[in-house]
């Protein structure tokens, strides 16, 4: 019986795809590499789309890597439930492929920032979060130039009435992002998107000052032995 | 338009060519001639011209640099020494480190962000052309004086360069320095560093053996950048109306690195590359003149099947075009499709354009005519060789006649400590630093503001180790001004000191030495002291020069910039778990002053920041006390002694205090001994901050005896306040207030 299969996802010009795999074994899972040209998830349990500058963000962040073959694959597989996590760019690339809500634009102080932030978590009930407490906080690491989360009015109203507003930004919010949104889901729950970098919170001796970030590793583990 | 052909050449030996256009010296041309036997070609101009040129030749800097190898200490570290792309150290279990620091001053004033930008790019490819993978950067910056205006344009665009060009190749960011002085305003000093991890039976080097092996050209393609003097060429010489304005300063595209670096590696893991070589200045010229010397001796190319991005460019300035993101490899016939699929796969173009001979000439052909044909040696490396004329500068005996004794000392010194943390220069980085990515590539250890950025060494799962690497850059311009000699020793010091505070061990040194004009005998006397102290300094500590880079004519009009010798330790950690943390990790802890402190004020922070005073004599540098310095940091964090620790520097005891309660919000409270003043704000050379656990004092007290190191305890860790008995207390709130406030005020 092997473990949960996790599939991670590189584009041209993705940077943290070694640092996801790395966590994905750290909790005993099996890290799948994923080609961005191939029409293959390889029959993975589950996807991480790693952060990076996928096709060096021209045009928009996300814009191009969206059209990738593997996407081809990709985004009908997690339109029928496949749990998919999407950090930073990854985040920007599910938003731009209408996987989740609302967009993700230049951070509020026109400089990127990369520091050591206090998330809350609002939602324990997606396949990524499963193993955190709701309200529990915890610290992991922001690192981009185009974190504000933005969406119309509506969109908002009914990302917070449905309980899709995943992780909030405590004690100060980075990049301007709207309700302090630094993640969220669909409403199927099986899609996370979020700024923060669990995948550079594992380990003590690197990284962040946190190991907050196993628990989106634990979470999944625990989703697909449960399965 | 006529094409200057070795034939013609030749059928028109009177010809004008505009040499001293491109900087060159009748002498210079007249050797060119005589090489050749018969007047260059203007493409062969070109060449000569850029790989003669001070920035590629050290014409001026060659008779002083020899010193870092007939000085070299001996050391079984060291794998490839200077005169290749980057020195490469074997840091024990069958790995190696690659580092090497580079400027991009002049670029980075001209047009901050690009300038910078390509900085990081140009020392990230010679990193890639030993053969190994980058694994992080660092920069030394120095600014003009931080209030002053042209600082605000040229800082936030070096910094953004930087953050933009390092955040999109995945390097993470783990040190450096921003230094203001106004001595820089109009010539900012940015100076990059790269460091790589390489299995060491798998370096590369930039040679072209083999008659019959392929010249590929790979990466972007050639268009009109950075070409300063091939426009007077094509533009005096053959058509006045065309490439009269290029752009020069380059253009960066870091996706397309970060694309080079995965297709390298895989190149190089495939094992389908003979030799390799990275373009920066000069370009082709200087790749394919480099690579053939120390080949078998020849090349043909055919300049036709370079890829360009702008279809007119002339020869000329393909040889001399400064485009970004090209690398130049060599590669057995048999391996090309091999090499062709792999660059496919990352989509990186990539062009045979010749092949090796064993003619001894580099020959180059252009719309089916021969207009370069050289013996490559005589441009690569028998370049003109001068002996400046140096002196001591006039008023050199009165600037160290002028002490600090007569400054009147402060009575507050709670005020003088809050002036100068709050000082731009010692004030918190952190608006500069929160703009890189130090995470990523998940091996981060120890970043910024840390004394020195750590790695963990874990690139492959087949080697495991648990070694760590750490490195630290450092350079004082006022003690180098004061006293060439002595200056470039204390940044050697101080960098060894910030490697070894992390518990490492010093292994290696790399350097860029930023100066104003050679032709100028007082600086070319600094340039000359400055290297006799560097070479002389790192004899006595054991740790040899790998390689760097000279930058002269730092300097606007007949004002130079102080000297600024800017000197990077690598060190290795055999077990990167057992680094010590930066500061006072926890109340409860033994705080103890390693080091003797005398009353060493020239040159000082204090003297800087209080009276804007400049004079008298930097500290003494004390190499041997730093030895053992050394000795007792890394076996007491094999021991697991130190519990955190933090280097004095500029500031004195007191910055070093007030930083270390900054690392962790844990305050201290502690006693000097001595005159309160000079022991706070004294700036003697080869001291550091420990924190101990309290049941291992006494174990930690007696390494320093048998190392001869002074060790005395000075209080406590806890609480939240930086008390000094008797002297001054501040609640560490109002420290960090202090400290976080100066940059974003001026910088937004």
């Amino acid at each position: 019986m092997s473990s949960a299969r996790v599939g991670v996802v590189t584009f041209p010009g993705t940077l943290d795809d070694q640092d996801a795999a790395r966590a994905v074994r750290l909790v005993g899972a099996e890290a799948v590499p994923l080609w961005h040209a191939d029409r293959d998830l390889k029959g993975v349990d589950a996807v991480f789309l790693p952060g990076g500058f996928s096709y060096g963000d021209y045009l928009r962040c996300g814009a191009i890597s969206r059209f990738a073959p593997l996407m081809e694959e990709l985004i009908p597989a997690a339109r029928a439930g496949l749990p998919v996590l999407g950090t930073c760019n990854g985040f920007q690339i599910l938003c731009e492929a209408h996987l989740l809500p609302g967009a993700l634009t230049r951070n509020a102080s026109l400089h990127y920032v990369c520091r050591d932030q206090r998330i809350r978590v609002e939602n324990v009930s997606t396949p990524w979060t499963c193993d955190f407490t709701e309200g529990q906080e915890i610290v992991l690491p922001v690192k981009h130039g185009e974190g504000r989360y933005v969406a119309d009015a509506r969109t908002l109203e009914e990302l917070e009435a449905r309980g899709q507003v995943v992780f909030r930004y405590a004690g100060g919010n980075p990049n301007g992002s709207l309700n302090d949104i630094a993640g969220i889901r669909n409403e199927a729950g099986n899609i996370v998107g979020l700024m923060p970098h669990p995948e550079h919170a594992v380990e003590e001796l690197v990284g962040a000052p946190s190991t907050d970030g196993l628990g989106f590793f634990t979470s999944i583990l625990k989703r697909m032995v449960n399965a | 338009m006529t094409l200057d052909t070795v034939k013609r050449a030749a059928e028109t030996p009177e010809e004008a060519m505009p040499y001293s256009e491109l900087g060159m010296k009748q002498d210079e041309y007249d050797r060119v001639r005589q090489i050749l036997g018969r007047r260059p070609t203007s493409s062969e101009l070109a060449i000569y011209s850029v790989m003669w040129s001070e920035h590629c030749s050290y014409k001026s800097s060659k008779v002083h640099l020899r010193q870092f190898a007939t000085k070299a200490p001996k050391s079984d570290a060291l794998l490839v020494g200077m005169g290749e792309n980057a020195g490469v150290v074997d840091i024990g279990d069958g790995w190696a480190a690659t580092f090497k620091i580079e400027s991009h001053n002049h670029p980075s004033y001209v047009e901050p962000h690009q300038g910078a930008a390509t900085g990081v790019g140009g020392i990230v490819r010679d990193i890639m052309s030993m053969g190994a993978r980058p694994v992080a950067v660092m920069d030394a910056l120095r600014f003009g004086g931080a209030h002053q205006e042209d600082t605000r344009r040229v800082l936030p665009g070096v910094v953004e360069g930087i953050s933009h060009y390092g955040n999109c190749l995945g390097l993470p960011n783990i040190g450096g320095e921003v230094v203001f002085d106004p001595c820089y305003i109009g010539n900012p000093l940015v100076n990059a560093l790269c460091v790589g991890l390489l299995r060491k039976d798998q370096i590369k080097l930039a040679t072209a053996p083999g008659p019959g092996n392929k010249v590929v050209l790979f990466g972007a393609s050639t268009g009109p950048d950075g070409i300063g003097g091939a426009s007077v060429l094509a533009s005096a010489t053959f058509d006045e109306e065309s490439h009269a304005k290029r752009p020069a300063v380059q253009v960066g595209d870091p996706f397309m690195e970060k694309l080079l670096i995965e297709c390298c590696l895989e190149l190089y893991a495939a094992d389908v590359v003979v030799g390799i070589q990275d373009l920066g200045a000069a370009g082709v010229s200087c790749a394919t003149t480099e690579l053939a010397a120390k080949g078998t001796g020849g090349m043909h190319v055919d300049l036709d099947l370079v890829p360009l991005r702008d279809p007119s460019l002339r020869p000329e300035e393909i040889l001399m075009s400064e485009s970004q993101e090209r690398m130049m490899a060599i590669v057995r016939p048999d391996d090309i499709p091999a090499f062709m699929a792999i660059c496919e796969k990352w989509d990186v173009p990539a062009t045979v354009i010749g092949e090796v001979t064993d003619t001894g000439r580099l020959v180059m052909t252009w719309r089916g005519e021969t207009i370069v044909d050289i013996p490559p040696g005589t441009a690569a490396d028998e370049g003109p060789v001068y002996e400046r004329p140096f002196h001591e500068p006039a008023g050199q005996a009165e600037l160290n006649a002028d002490t600090p004794d007569k400054l009147p000392r402060p009575a507050d010194l709670r005020a003088t400590l809050l002036e100068l943390l709050g000082s731009p220069n010692l004030a918190s980085k952190e608006w500069v630093t929160s703009q890189y990515d130090r995470y990523v590539r998940s091996n981060t250890v120890l970043a910024q503001p840390a004394d020195a950025g750590v790695l963990r060494v874990a690139e492959d799962d087949e080697h495991p180790t648990k070694r760590g690497i750490a490195l630290a850059t450092d350079g004082n311009g006022r003690y180098t001004k004061l006293d060439p000699y002595t200056g470039a020793q204390l940044a050697l010091a101080e960098a060894y000191r910030n490697v070894a505070t992390t518990g490492a061990r010093p292994l290696a040194v790399t350097n860029c030495l930023n100066f104003g004009s050679p032709e100028d005998p007082e600086v070319m006397w600094q340039f000359a002291e400055a290297v006799r102290g560097l070479a002389d300094a790192c004899r006595t500590l054991g740790v040899p020069v790998t390689g760097g880079n000279v930058s002269f004519y730092n300097q606007t009009g007949s004002q130079a910039i102080h000297p600024t010798p800017i000197v990077g330790v690598l060190g290795v950690l055999d077990d990167v778990s057992k680094r010590i943390r930066p500061g006072f990790a926890a109340p409860g802890l033994k705080v103890a002053l390693l080091g003797e402190t005398g009353e060493e004020f020239g040159g000082s922070e204090w003297a800087h920041v209080v009276h804007g005073h400049l004079g008298g004599l930097p500290p003494q540098a004390n190499l041997e006390a730093h030895k053992a310095l050394a000795e007792v940091m890394v076996e007491a964090a094999r021991r697991g002694l130190v519990e955190g620790s933090h280097d004095l520097s500029d500031g004195g005891l007191a910055i070093a205090l007030a930083e270390s309660c900054l690392a962790h919000g844990v305050g201290a409270r502690v006693t000097v001994s001595g005159e309160p003043f000079a022991d706070l704000f004294s700036e003697s050379s080869g001291r550091v901050l420990v924190a101990v656990r309290p049941e291992a004092f006494e174990e930690f007290a007696a390494l320093c005896a048998e190392h001869e190191v002074p060790c005395y305890g000075l209080g406590v860790t806890g609480g939240d306040s930086l008390v000094v008995e008797g002297v001054l207390g501040i609640p560490v709130a109002e420290l960090r207030e202090t400290h976080e406030r100066t940059l974003p005020a001026i910088f937004g």
